[in-house]
């Protein structure tokens, strides 16, 4: 089973171990986070990724750099995954002139051009229907690149997940809605929130293609993802994938979970971290040894050690920076003349 | 010079702008095979085909999402949500998502989008179809907000608002579709800028301050007026948002009286936005205090007697300049 994962996922050693480098680093990156968050220097929310780094590691490992990602506010990983550099994730996460967003975005907006990650969106489901939009640029263009949208199991009860996967398969659009269902959408268990615990008839009431993956296992969403991928890139339409995972932590740093038990959390942690559960498929091919793991844990750590120094030591926005880039020309509410005022008399 | 309706000024603004520029398209509900609601866009489904102009289902956040999205992957869209009363079920993404992306995302991204809208009353639309509501989109920084009153106008401020980098409401009174005026011949180049408004009628003694539907009525008014002596020069603001306040000022510094004159609500709304900007920066110029014309405090009512009294009209305006012009000597 591990063998033929491993196999099929047509992956090298070196490909194998940069994506257990890449689990790790954005987990430490978002421990680092929190830590700065309860120090004071990190404000307003914070969601963290931890328990989700086989989701999105095995998904965005699966795309080329010219695809889009449009995704929701647990999004430093991706952004982190897309390219963008974790200094400029991190300086943002301090509102500092130097982040990918200038710091004007925070946590829940990160962005980049350069490296098509198109936001972090604060307003849950906004990014399906952003999303589909970028989608049908692409068809539009006749390029060959494709949009992955990635959302929690809270968006798919907003109105714009069925308006966008209706029209991306009416107009066969060269999109990915990746669901990382992570079973609570804050405190709403999905069990209390949907009334059809699985999202494959939603897909099919759309003539949407569905996978169903455990978001746990990065080879097996890896693979998901390259053939939703292939969907799209053949114009074969939509694929709607349910990524099954788990946040280890609270929905924001000021969450303490009271709507689930610490038992639960306790079995998540124990029996189903992804990154373990990476660790022990590679070891069991021989492909990564215990002292190799010490190696990357202590690399991540120094990396992170310096992404957090970076993010202190750079210069916070200037106050002039407060009117900039509200709309192209500059203009505000009002478009004056540029002339003196004449007073009266 | 032609005279062409305020629909066809708007047609070949969409017809030209689409034929400059491959990156610009059109979608919403009913706009190819049916030619618009308002067939503002007949015969251009023929003309440009399916890949240019697109039906959607009558699902207005995606209208606007596939808009949106679309004008991040870098084209121009021309999204037509049929009236302003349905923007409502995307104003979501207008105000959270357009309004902000290239400020929140550091100057990164630009949403060079175009919405079109019908607004306004007058045609016994009933409460869900008549509403103005421009001044709710004109309070968001980093949206544009226009709304044009003649077909030249139309014409030109649609082909600066394709143009534009930046998102723009275009809003259209239904009443004037069928409006005739000058424009100029087919190829012809022009275009009206975004943040400029004009002077419809010069006068001496008191300045109306007025945009959409309303420039008409309060140009019937001016007439009116000008029979009893009283010289009014009317400013049509053309844009809400960026607002062309010296235009307004500049009058003021003339006529030393102002009315504002609108079609929507009285509170909260342009009129009374206008009104203050005036007395915050022309205070000292005003002999009187800023008359306000504008519709009733009640949802727009069906009964077309009652439409009529819920509408400000040509008489409101007469009352509401009279009220502070004192009455010409030879005119008592």
């Amino acid at each position: 089973m591990a063998i033929g994962n491993i196999a099929l996922a047509g992956l090298d050693r070196e490909q194998l171990l940069h994506m257990h480098y890449q689990m790790v680093l954005i987990r430490r990156f978002e421990e680092k986070a929190a830590e700065e968050y309860t120090l004071g220097k990190i404000g307003g929310f914070l969601h963290l990724y931890i328990g989700q780094e086989a989701s999105g590691v095995g998904a965005l490992s699966a795309l080329r750099p010219g695809d889009y990602v449009a995704s929701s506010y647990r999004e430093h990983g991706h952004a982190i995954l897309k390219g963008v550099d974790p200094k400029l994730v991190m300086a943002e996460l301090y509102g500092k002139a130097t982040g990918c967003s200038k710091g004007r975005g925070g946590s829940m907006h990160m962005y980049s051009n350069e490296h098509r990650m198109i936001g972090g969106q604060a307003i849950v489901g906004a990014q399906l229907a952003i999303g589909t939009g970028i989608g049908f640029a692409c068809q539009y263009q006749n390029t060959s690149d494709i949009v992955t949208v990635m959302f929690g199991d809270g968006a798919v009860d907003e109105g714009a997940f069925h308006e966008s996967l209706n029209l991306a398969s009416l107009w066969k659009l060269p999109v990915v809605y990746y669901c990382e269902n992570n079973q609570y959408s804050m405190g709403m268990a999905v069990t209390k929130a949907w009334a059809v615990t699985s999202l494959e008839p939603r897909a099919a009431g759309h003539g949407v293609a569905y996978e169903h993956v455990d978001g746990m296992d990065v080879l097996a969403v890896r693979e998901t993802m390259q053939r939703a991928a292939e969907r799209a890139r053949n114009g074969e339409g939509p694929t709607l994938i349910e990524s099954v995972t788990y946040r280890f932590r609270g929905h924001s740093m000021t969450d303490p979970a009271y709507y689930r038990t610490r038992d639960e959390e306790a079995r998540w942690r124990s029996t189903r971290d992804p990154i373990t559960l990476f660790e022990e498929q590679l070891k069991e091919h021989d492909l990564i040894t215990d002292d190799e793991i010490n190696a990357t844990n202590e690399r991540v750590d120094g990396e992170v050690e310096e992404i957090a120094r970076f993010a202190e030591e750079s210069p916070v926005p200037d106050a002039d920076e407060l009117y900039e880039d509200v709309l192209a020309d500059g203009s505000g509410a009002i478009a004056w003349r540029n002339k003196p005022s004449t007073p009266r008399d | 010079m032609r005279t062409i309706t305020f629909r066809d000024a708007l047609r070949e603004a969409l017809r030209e702008e689409m034929a400059r520029d491959e990156r610009v398209y059109i979608l919403g509900e009913d706009i190819a095979g049916y030619g618009g609601t308002y067939a503002v866009t007949k015969g251009l489904f023929e003309e440009f085909g399916e890949k240019r102009v697109r039906d959607t289902p009558l699902a207005e956040e995606i209208i606007i999402g596939t808009a949106l999205g679309s004008a991040l992957g870098g084209l121009r869209p021309v999204a037509e949500l049929m009236t302003i009363n349905f923007s409502l079920l995307a104003s979501d993404l207008i105000i959270n998502s357009a309004a902000k992306f290239r400020y929140m995302f550091g100057g990164q991204p630009s949403i060079p989008m175009v919405i079109r809208m019908t607004a306004g009353g007058g045609a016994q639309r009933g409460a869900q179809h008549s509403q103005m509501l421009e001044s709710m989109y004109a309070h968001i920084p980093g949206l544009k907000v226009v709304i044009p009153a003649t077909p030249y106008d139309a014409k030109g401020m649609l082909k600066s608002a394709i143009r534009d980098d930046d998102p723009v409401l275009f809003i259209e009174h239904e009443l004037l579709y069928n409006l005739k005026g000058d424009v100029p011949d087919e190829g012809e180049e022009y275009t009206v800028p975004l943040n400029r408004g004009i002077v419809r009628r010069e006068g001496k003694d008191v300045t109306l301050v007025t945009f959409s539907r309303m420039v008409h009525i309060c140009m019937q008014a001016a007439e009116e007026l000008a029979k009893e002596g009283i010289e009014t020069e009317v400013i049509d603001l053309r844009s809400i948002r960026p607002i062309d306040l010296d235009l307004v000022l500049d009058s003021l510094r003339k006529t030393n009286r102002v009315v504002v004159a609108e079609e929507g609500w009285k509170y909260y709304g342009t009129g009374q936005g206008v009104s203050a900007l005036i007395y915050e920066h022309g205070f000292d110029w005003l002999d009187a205090p800023v008359g306000h014309v504008h519709g009733r405090d009640v949802p727009m009512p069906y009964s077309k007697p009652l439409e009529q009294l819920a509408l400000p009209a040509r008489n409101d305006v007469i009352a509401a300049v009279k009220a502070i012009v004192p009455q010409p000597a030879g005119a008592r």
